[in-house]
């Protein structure tokens, strides 16, 4: 009872931290605190978004107009920029004068776009500051770009994560499921004694190996075979992932599916090959089917494992945050982009948020997976007794 | 000519021995009882017929058993269509977590017959056969684990008539009954008998008297004696099966 309310109520706490942490991304700016980004004062643009923002310093958008001002090329400044503008003598030897200067040049330039810190807003500044809005939800989970440290605004699109995670994930599944029930089927139907006692440990050893081991092998041994096999320029690719992954879940789906099949009752399977079906016959209309919610709960904690593990898929797939469009490019998943940015992300800040709401998300793939399976077994279960 | 025949048949389980020098002759469409105490060797027996006992490891035969003048332990017999021809109806009532149709109708689809209209054919006259149609024909799509246990042997021994064996096979089929579903269920074997080949085990002496037309007493792993159950419940030439009716031992 104790014990029980206790793990509760640590459950509890750790969703509600996680939750309060990730859902603070929203109260967040995508420009750092203590910066301002600062207009001509006759500019008519008066909103930009972050990917807005992005795509200025980019040199992706050049022009005002394609924001909706005048036909004018946008002229781009950072403070580093200033020497190019004012001497030394005016900025001042401890940049007494920075303010000053920066307030006469955004002032005389129509057409800047400047990116300074706020300490040197000058107190009678001429220009006009830029709204920048919060991080909305839309841009959170359609922004097709995760550059959290990008300056002077940060891109916090999750997509390509949400989508390298289910990607490396569903490989791994794919791979994993058939072998694994092959190999479950094998050891509870077909192998003697003698086999299944020398197989059961050593799958089940399979699944204590620590996940940098597996990360280090595929590192060592898939991620060249891919890149030869395939002719890539890189190994480490979603396919590599998946790979890793599908030998990490092999052991789950096969302990688990195959103690469900042990358990298919004699006189069921007696049954069957009374009535003239072959071995197989019985497995594929029996024992599976009996067997079927045990087989969906291994195939769950295996892809549970898939989708949480970080250590090896950090290793293997090639960690770049974009959207991919094959199994053969290098993808990043939401446990690797947590584990390798949480070191350097600020505490509280909004890198550090957004990775808390990957967090979140995360939580939430596995929730769902979790009560789809449980609905699925919960109606199997009519027909069974 | 025999139906069933058994020649020095010798069956161990790992290095103890079940059976030992077992000779019987079985005639056609007759109900032959295996009688004798628990650990007798009389189910062992049984599962010979369709060479159940080959699931269990570790187990070896010598001697012969024929079917219809055929060793079935000869190298190259096919044993899913040898189980074809000899059906069994076990202890425990144990239908298929399906429906009533499709228990009945699994042992037709597993043997290759995929046309619908013989599958329900067929479905319909097992299920009529054991007497069970009045009352299940409305709720054939429901599950068969919804029929009360004697409902659900017979149900069992329909699933084992419709792909049409010659020999059924049953391992004490009513030890797990009620004795009205009792009654019918020896009712049914005694109109089977005109188009099959039973062998029975049982334990219960009454039953074997009331159904049988021979009867066999093993005792230890032997056949002690096989002859008319009339002669055997009435004027038994070995004193010890005459102990055993009567209740002295076992």
């Amino acid at each position: 009872m104790l014990s029980g309310t206790v793990t509760s109520l640590t459950v509890v706490l750790i969703v509600i931290f996680l939750f309060k942490e990730g859902l603070g991304v929203f109260d967040k700016k995508p420009v750092e605190d203590g910066y301002v980004i600062a207009l001509n004062k006759n500019n008519p643009v008066q909103k930009l978004s972050s990917e807005q923002i992005k795509n200025i310093y980019d040199q992706k958008i050049t022009h005002w107009s394609e924001l909706g001002g005048k036909p004018d090329s946008i002229v781009l400044f950072r403070l580093e920029d200033i020497s190019n503008f004012y001497s030394d003598d005016e900025i001042g030897a401890n940049f007494e004068g920075l303010p000053n200067c920066i307030n006469r040049l955004i002032d005389s330039l129509p057409d800047i776009i400047a990116f300074f810190p706020d300490k040197y807003l000058d107190k009678n500044f001429k220009g006009k500051q830029l709204a920048v809005d919060k991080i909305s939800f839309k841009e959170f989970f359609g922004g097709k770009e995760w550059f959290p440290t990008a300056q002077p605004s940060a891109q916090l699109g999750v997509l390509p994560l949400i989508l390298g995670t289910l990607w490396v994930s569903l490989g791994a599944i794919l791979l994993a499921l058939p072998l694994g029930l092959a190999a479950a089927v094998y050891m509870s139907e077909i192998a003697n004694d003698r086999v299944r006692r020398i197989m059961k440990p050593l799958i089940e050893l399979l699944a204590g190996i620590p996940s940098v081991v597996y990360g280090f092998f595929g590192l060592v041994i898939i991620v060249p075979l891919i890149q030869k096999t395939f002719n890539l320029p890189v190994g480490e690719t979603g396919l590599a992932g998946s790979i890793v992954l599908g030998i990490m879940a092999l052991p789950t789906i096969i302990t688990i599916s195959e103690d469900a099949m042990r358990n298919t009752p004699r006189a069921m399977k007696e049954a069957s090959l009374a009535l003239g079906a072959s071995k197989w016959q019985t497995i594929y209309k029996v024992v599976v089917p009996y067997s079927i919610s045990g087989i969906s709960a291994g195939a769950i904690l295996g892809i549970g494992r898939a989708i949480g593990e970080t250590m090896a898929v950090l290793m293997v797939t090639g960690n770049a945050a974009v959207i991919p469009h094959s199994i053969l490019e290098p993808v990043r998943t939401i446990p690797a982009t947590i584990a390798a940015e949480l070191g350097e992300a600020p505490n509280g800040g909004l890198h550090y948020k957004a990775l808390f709401a990957l967090g979140c998300i995360l939580f939430l793939i596995t929730l769902f997976i979790n009560l789809t399976v449980e609905f699925i077994s919960n109606r199997n279960k009519y027909n069974k007794h | 000519m025999n139906k069933i025949e058994s020649k020095d048949v010798n069956f161990f389980y790992g290095a103890s021995q079940a059976l030992k020098n077992i000779n019987i002759a079985i005639k056609p469409n007759t109900v032959t009882a295996l009688i004798g105490p628990s650990g007798c060797g009389k189910s062992t027996y049984l599962r010979l017929f369709n060479r159940m006992n080959d699931l269990i490891d570790n187990t070896k035969i010598n001697g012969q058993v024929l079917i219809d003048g055929d060793d079935i332990y000869a190298k190259g017999v096919n044993v899913d269509s040898l189980r074809k021809k000899v059906g069994m109806v076990f202890q425990k009532p144990n239908p298929f977590p399906k429906t009533i149709f499709e228990n009945v109708a699994y042992g037709l689809r597993v043997n290759g017959i995929s046309d619908k209209k013989l599958i329900e054919e067929r479905v319909e006259t097992s299920i009529k056969q054991v007497v069970l149609w009045d009352e299940v024909k409305d709720k054939l799509k429901k599950s068969a684990f919804e029929l009360s246990g004697g409902q659900q042997q017979r149900l069992c021994i329909a699933r084992a008539l419709a792909i049409q064996p010659s020999i059924l096979l049953m391992d004490e089929p009513t030890s797990a009954l009620d004795p009205i579903s009792t009654a019918k269920v020896e009712e049914l074997i005694y109109e089977l008998k005109t188009k099959y080949t039973i062998v029975i085990v049982t334990h219960n002496m009454q039953q074997a008297g009331r159904v049988s037309d021979t009867t066999a007493f093993f005792y230890m792993g032997e056949l002690i004696e096989h002859d008319n159950t009339k002669t055997i419940f009435t004027n038994p030439k070995i004193e010890r099966t005459q102990n055993y009716i009567t209740g002295r031992f076992g």
